[in-house]
């Protein structure tokens, strides 16, 4: 067994207890350990990488309990890219919190951080569903205490409502593994694959209301309207580099509907056709267009910003939705662009949140204002999917992979008109935020001293090359869009063609 | 007894989504308590109902025996469920002191003025 795969999940568990417990009242050594196992883990995840890239599938069975009995890690090529992109994500926005002493401004922030890098990457290398679960409860629980950092009345009426939602959508994941076990009498992943296809079709009830259970759940967890009414809220009250992180949590929940949905009730599963895509594509549509909508309405920059990320998360499940190796392969190049674009704005917006405000008001120019406004403008296009940078390809490739597809005009029509909206909501935030400022007619409104001083406030320099980090990401993916969709075409045949996965994980030898 | 879990099941959790659209914290809060409860009765049952038998199988005679795997789920789910509990009633708390109500729904003026807590 190669030890190196729980590596990613076991390092962030060891810090946090001992950030919380031992270093809590040095603040300095606690940023040393927990910058230092966030680069740890992007050193882990590099090397699993480079090992799944052959398209070998390693298990890592847990106190060595052979798969079904026992559970255990799979490492797969979309779960190593999945790693490395929570890993590379939380290094940025861990120093960017670091620089910004956004981490000071309440207690435990690196333990719970760590915390909920623990659950992230757990989830993503977890090969059994009732561990998803628990995965998903270390990352929820931790983000909940993440939510509220440094605390506020709005911050926390925001976090009971998060905590609320999430809640319903654990009891939710309970009752649908339950069902499903009721029923396969296995929770483990790829026997629940076997199982699952040896069910004679004309007694499948219950399977197929516990795979719609789970679908509703992984839907909660990826803002898919009608249930994203979490997030708005809850990412813009959020501390800044919390929302950043946030902006990888959604796309556990396209992983899972990825995983479970190509893995154990495959597209050609006779039991249970036609419960995934038929509902997904015409939601994940409406999503994008609710997205675009409230990102041109939204009248403070988080909220806008929250509703690009629905936006993006549209896009995102309208290629996963079409459950084709094509469609896969579009989903995941567009989900390491829209986590980094989305992270990457909900920085610089806290950057101008701190100097003016989160109300997107014509106010007097801050310090460093062609900085923020030119990080902005690069966040924006990103997002809206504007040439040259990865957004505009990642949606070529969805629009290419919708081609041979019934709805292919609604599809193109909405992802156009939704681009074009977004576009125009970015653009009138932007302009008035970071223009109007020098408008002679301008008005600004008597500023007290305090908010003076904070206008005037240039950025430390860590929080900004925290943030060239996100652009150079985004660049990166933008000049090695060949090798990266590659992969991801790589993985998305892997990911339908699930026989490689269910032996290795089914038949191991010890 | 299939009637009376089945029923208890049901109750439990018609009354939890009941409570938890009230508008105030803490009937929402009894109401995930009651979903819950539901629940891991719930993942009790899927393991089929035997009354009086063992979870442990026996090699030496053919004696009924019960899933044990639904009862080490249920442990985990008991155990989470409370965690959960005790967070969201603190966070809960957090809110009702700092914000003098404890309506979940969030007061819309403090946006429309762009205040900021």
């Amino acid at each position: 067994m190669n030890h190196l795969l729980i590596a990613p999940v076991l390092m962030p568990a060891i810090v946090a207890p001992l950030i919380a417990m031992v270093t809590r009242h040095h603040m300095d050594l606690t940023r040393i350990f927990s910058l230092a196992v966030s680069v740890a883990v992007v050193i882990a995840t590099l090397a699993l990488g480079v090992q799944a890239m052959d398209g070998t599938v390693q298990v890592y069975e847990l106190g060595d309990w052979n798969a079904p009995f026992g559970i255990v890690l799979v490492l797969d090529r979309l779960s190593a890219m999945m790693c490395i992109l929570t890993a590379i994500l939380a290094l940025v926005i861990n120093l960017y919190a670091v620089g910004s002493d956004w981490d000071k401004r309440g207690s435990n922030f690196h333990s719970l951080f760590q915390f909920q890098i623990m659950g992230i990457q757990g989830a993503f290398l977890t090969g059994d569903a009732f561990n998803l679960f628990v995965f998903f409860e270390v990352l929820l629980i931790a983000s909940y205490g993440l939510t509220i950092h440094a605390g506020g009345a709005r911050r926390f009426q925001a976090g009971v409502q998060y905590v609320v939602y999430n809640l319903l959508g654990s009891s939710l994941f309970l009752f649908a593994l339950g069902t499903i076990y009721a029923v396969t009498g296995t929770l483990n992943m790829a026997d629940l694959a076997v199982k699952v296809a040896e069910i004679s079709p004309d007694n499948t009830a219950l399977l197929r209301v516990g795979a719609i259970m789970l679908l509703l759940v992984f839907c909660i967890k990826a803002a898919l309207l009608p249930l994203h009414f979490w997030l708005p809220a809850s990412y813009a009250e959020a501390p800044a580099p919390v929302a950043a992180l946030f902006a990888i949590m959604t796309k556990v929940g396209a992983y899972a509907i990825l995983r479970f949905f190509t893995l154990i009730f495959g597209p050609d599963l006779a039991a249970t056709q036609g419960l995934g895509g038929e509902w997904l594509l015409p939601a994940a549509l409406v999503t994008l267009a609710t997205g675009a909508v409230g990102v041109l309405g939204a009248r403070d920059l988080g909220r806008l910003i929250a509703y690009g990320a629905i936006a993006s998360m549209g896009t995102l499940l309208t290629a996963v939705a079409l459950f084709t190796p094509q469609a896969a392969a579009a989903a995941l190049y567009y989900t390491v662009h829209s986590t980094f674009a989305a992270a990457l704005l909900f920085l610089v917006a806290d950057m101008v949140i701190e100097r003016r405000g989160a109300h997107i008001t014509p106010k007097a120019p801050m310090a460093q204002n062609g900085l923020i406004a030119a990080l902005f403008f690069v966040g924006a296009i990103a997002l809206a999917g504007m040439p040259p940078i990865s957004g505009f390809l990642g949606k070529l490739l969805v629009m290419d992979a919708a081609r041979d597809h019934d709805m292919v005009w609604i599809i193109w029509a909405v992802i156009l008109i939704g681009s074009l909206v977004t576009i125009l909501g970015l653009a009138r935030a932007g302009t008035i935020i970071f223009w109007k400022a020098y408008d002679a007619t301008t008005k600004a409104p008597e500023a007290d001293e305090q908010e003076e001083e904070a206008i005037h406030q240039p950025a430390p320099a860590l929080p900004v090359v925290a943030t060239f980090g996100l652009v150079a990401g985004l660049v990166l993916l933008t000049v090695f869009a060949g090798p990266m969709s590659a992969y991801a075409t790589a993985t998305a045949e892997q990911l339908f063609a699930p026989e490689a996965y269910i032996q290795n994980v089914l038949g191991v030898p010890k | 007894m299939e009637i009376l879990v089945a029923s208890a099941v049901g109750i439990m959790t018609a009354a939890g989504i009941y409570l938890i659209l009230r508008r105030r914290t803490f009937p929402v809060i009894l109401g995930l308590s009651m979903l819950t409860y539901g629940v891991n009765v719930f993942l009790f049952a899927t393991g089929r109902l035997a009354i009086g038998a063992p979870p442990i199988l026996n090699k030496y005679a053919d004696v009924p025996y019960t899933d044990p795997l639904p009862q080490a789920l249920v442990l985990t789910a008991i155990v989470i469920s409370f965690g959960m509990t005790a967070v969201v009633v603190m966070i809960a708390l957090g809110a009702y002191l700092s914000s003098r109500t404890d309506d979940i729904n969030m007061d819309d003026a403090a946006t429309e003025t762009g205040e900021d807590a």
